[in-house]
């Protein structure tokens, strides 16, 4: 069969088409020979960010590596859409074991690989925030803290979607969840409490650490290329819109998950053996409402009245991500200097 | 060749000539002096090929092993009490995925209180796993069971786990006939995985399955393991024939042909019950003892048979369930349908407690009278039972038991790990 090059880009986007860059640069979706390892039929809602992410992330390191990958997979939603019985969506070996011991799963492959000498054969393992953030957590450090040769990639929706959206140590202050409703006198998730992952990761120096979104799905395959250079533990962290969990409409994931990054809720950097080594920079600063107005799990915020205290709170959050960061040049804009962030 | 040596050395040493691929461990007592070895090995060059996996939990021991299993390799860990119950989850996870990993058990008792001695209780919570479950008598069947244990695990593409009595066999020191690796390999082929993450044969592994297939599924485990009941003996056979040594097999009897009373025990402690037995035969009782090698698959068939013709059946284990009773006694009595003698269940041993000669022959002197009742704890001190009972009877905030009894008792907590 001969190969016509199609050329895909994107239109409103900063990102530069396909067809103005060198072939090398151009997406891995672009590509006609693209494995399309998570293939279409799943049962994931429509416009699940996790999907996309999912899949962008799974042919990226498939292109990397010469489609010598294996990949190990933690219960919830990935899992489940993916693979009801009898039917597998997964083009490439694939395993789900349990919810809290995928790292660990993929540190045995990897070592049986290794005695095997098949080293040409690499390892990704995935999970959602719960899987990875929560019960998750001592099997991934402790593949961190040995440095196994295991790509481990967090989608993050920012809850337990696959049981019905309950909070998880990612989940964001204020926001509704099953088991923080939007009751009482402070509605939604308290502030103060969660953990950072991405940060957890680079203080375990392990090679590499990234983020990345769905908005910007060209850094994303990027950031999986540059991971799948290394050797070691390495840990990619995806901010995944939920439309079902978020209360968001389903065509605009891409759009929320952009307002994320605009507005500094969502910090989209790069590290290696702990030290920041990329920022991507906001272009023009959103204030947060923007972005938490699409999203009915923040809906009490905004009515019956305002709760300006939360929209403040969560705006001095995204301040110090900018200013942690430095996700732009300047001093951002209408930011409570010094404003407390917990 | 014949080794004076550690349990634990001489099981290190066994496995390591089974060629295992990948070894996970979580440091727990008894276990720690296979491990010790094992790494020992990898490291010095002993034993090749071979990635040893310090590891932050058992849970991950356990989940580096399904994770290597699947991949095509050889893999062997080794736990014990605590750690067995924390990888609870991925213990049953293996066996439904069907992958062979062997795992030596060092039994010990679980806590709370915490103890680390000798009990079966850690190997009975997971009795239902889907594990075949071996239980070694002496240090010799111990490393035996091993080698046999990856090739009955391979076969039938099942996880094993093979129970060694923690500190009574794991810390003992015996005459253990180590063979040669030449031997080890003509018995054991390299390991052919039925299911192998492979990139050059793409399988999706561990999908979810509802009411349409599950039954199914669980059905082929419990076929296989049906499959096992024949496979054993087989495999013991032919381990004779290799290795010149009687080992392994369902179930191993002891004067019990014309016995009147048959005592059924598992692990070590049928060392002493057979001693015990030989007095007792001395003066002409007609008693004999039956050892369960297999109890995952459980013999029934086996067990039936061999207790057929005899009057009474007394079950010595060193595990209860709290509100039932015997656990064994309660699989036993299943073989002895056809022909329901009275079945006693004698729980003994709990926590590291000696069972001694004396104690089993006034046990066994009591049950040949059919004076005993149908549960027993062996050596109970009723005192303290009954003081901490009366306590509590009397008074709201009765404190700790635990501490209570050892007070009552005028000793201290013993050192625990
Ligand atoms: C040990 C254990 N606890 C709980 C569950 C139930 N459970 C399955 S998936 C899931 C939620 C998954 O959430 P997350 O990891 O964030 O992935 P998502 O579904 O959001 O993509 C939970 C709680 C389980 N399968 N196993
Ligand atoms: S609930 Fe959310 S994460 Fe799960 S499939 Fe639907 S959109 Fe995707
Ligand atoms: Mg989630």
């Amino acid at each position: 069969m001969t190969a016509t090059i199609v050329k895909f880009y994107q239109t409103g986007t900063h990102t530069v088409g396909n067809r103005l860059l060198d072939p090398e640069h151009r997406s891995v979706q672009a590509d006609m020979r693209r494995t399309n390892s998570l293939n279409s039929g799943h049962r994931a809602c429509q416009g699940c960010g996790e999907a996309l992410g999912a899949r962008y992330a799974i042919d990226a390191a498939m292109q990397a590596t010469d489609n010598q990958l294996i990949a190990a997979n933690a219960t919830g939603c990935l899992e489940v859409f993916s693979t009801p019985y009898p039917e597998t969506s997964w083009q490439i070996p694939w395993i789900h074991s349990l919810f809290g011991n995928t790292a660990a799963v993929a540190t045995g492959i990897a070592a049986a690989l290794r005695v095997k000498g098949r080293t040409e054969v690499r390892v990704v393992a995935q999970g959602g925030d719960g899987g990875t953030t929560d019960i998750g957590f001592g099997c991934l450090s402790g593949m961190f803290e040995r440095n196994d040769d295991v790509l481990y990639i967090c989608y993050d929706n920012e809850a337990y979607m696959n049981t019905g959206v309950q909070r998880s140590s990612a989940t964001p202050g204020a926001a509704r969840t099953a088991t923080t409703p939007a009751v009482g006198a402070a509605p939604g998730n308290v502030f103060g409490q969660g953990k950072n992952l991405p940060l957890i990761a680079m203080a375990h120096e392990i090679p590499y650490v990234a983020t990345a979104i769905v908005s910007e799905l060209r850094d994303l395959e990027a950031k999986v290329k540059r991971a799948m250079e290394i050797r070691g533990a390495r840990y990619i962290h995806i901010f995944v819109p939920c439309p079902l969990g978020w209360g968001t409409a389903s065509n605009q994931t891409i759009h929320i998950a952009r307002l994320a990054k605009e507005t500094g809720v969502f910090p989209v950097i790069a590290a290696e053996h702990g030290e920041l080594t990329k920022v991507s920079k906001i272009r023009k600063q959103l204030p947060v409402e923007d972005y938490l107005k699409p999203q009915r799990r923040f809906a009490h915020l905004f009515s019956p009245t305002p709760n300006l205290a939360a929209i403040a709170h969560i705006q001095a959050l995204a301040d110090r991500n900018i200013r942690r960061f430095g996700l732009i040049d300047a001093a951002p804009v209408g930011a409570a200097a010094g404003a407390g962030d917990n | 060749m014949l080794k004076q040596c550690e349990g634990s050395h001489a099981v290190a040493a066994t496995v390591a000539l089974c060629r295992p691929e990948v070894i996970c461990a979580y440091p727990i007592s008894p276990q720690t002096h296979i491990v010790e070895g094992l790494s020992e090995m990898v490291r010095d060059g002993t034993l090749q090929n071979c990635e040893f996996i310090n590891v932050e939990s058992e849970f991950a021991a356990m989940s580096v092993a399904i994770g290597s299993s699947a991949t095509g390799a050889r893999s062997y860990t080794a736990t014990a009490s605590q750690g067995l119950l924390f990888m609870a989850e991925a213990v049953w996870n293996a066996s439904g995925l069907g992958l062979p990993i062997v795992m030596t058990l060092a039994n010990r008792a679980i806590g709370a209180p915490i103890n680390i001695w000798n009990d079966h209780t850690d190997a009975m919570s997971m009795r239902d796993a889907g594990w075949l479950q071996l239980f070694a008598e002496n240090n010799q069947e111990a490393a035996d069971l091993h080698i046999q244990a990856f090739r009955l695990a391979e076969e039938l593409s099942l996880p094993i786990m093979v129970c060694m009595d923690g500190f009574i066999l794991t810390h003992a020191y015996e005459g253990v006939d180590i063979p040669t690796q030449a031997q080890v390999d003509a018995y054991l082929p390299p390991y052919e995985p039925r299911q192998v993450l492979d990139p050059r044969e793409p399988v999706s592994i561990g999908a979810m399955v509802g009411p349409e297939a599950f039954t199914e599924v669980r059905y082929l485990a419990h076929a296989k393991q049906m499959q096992a009941l024949k496979l054993i003996p087989q495999l013991a056979e032919e381990f004779q024939a290799q290795f010149g040594r009687d080992s392994g097999g369902l179930i191993r009897t002891y004067r019990t042909e014309d016995a009147e009373t048959v005592v059924v025990a598992l692990g070590s402690v049928l060392g002493t019950i057979k001693n015990t037995i030989d007095d007792l035969r001395e003066e002409g009782r007609k008693i004999g003892v039956l050892g369960i090698t297999s109890f995952r698959p459980f013999p029934t068939a086996a067990i039936g048979e061999a207790v057929r013709y005899c009057e009474r059946v007394v079950v010595v284990e060193k595990s209860f369930a709290v509100g039932v009773g015997g656990i064994v006694s309660r699989d036993v009595r299943t073989a002895m349908r056809e022909h329901p003698h009275p079945i006693y269940a004698v729980i003994a041993g709990l926590g590291g407690r000696a069972i001694t000669k004396d104690s089993l022959r006034q046990l066994f002197l009591t049950v040949m009278d059919d004076k005993l009742e149908a549960l027993t704890f062996l050596d109970l001190d009723w005192n303290a039972v009954n003081r901490e009972l009366e306590r509590e009877r009397i008074t709201r905030r009765s404190g700790p038991i635990a501490e209570n009894l050892l007070r009552d008792l005028g000793v201290v907590a013993a050192r625990v790990g």
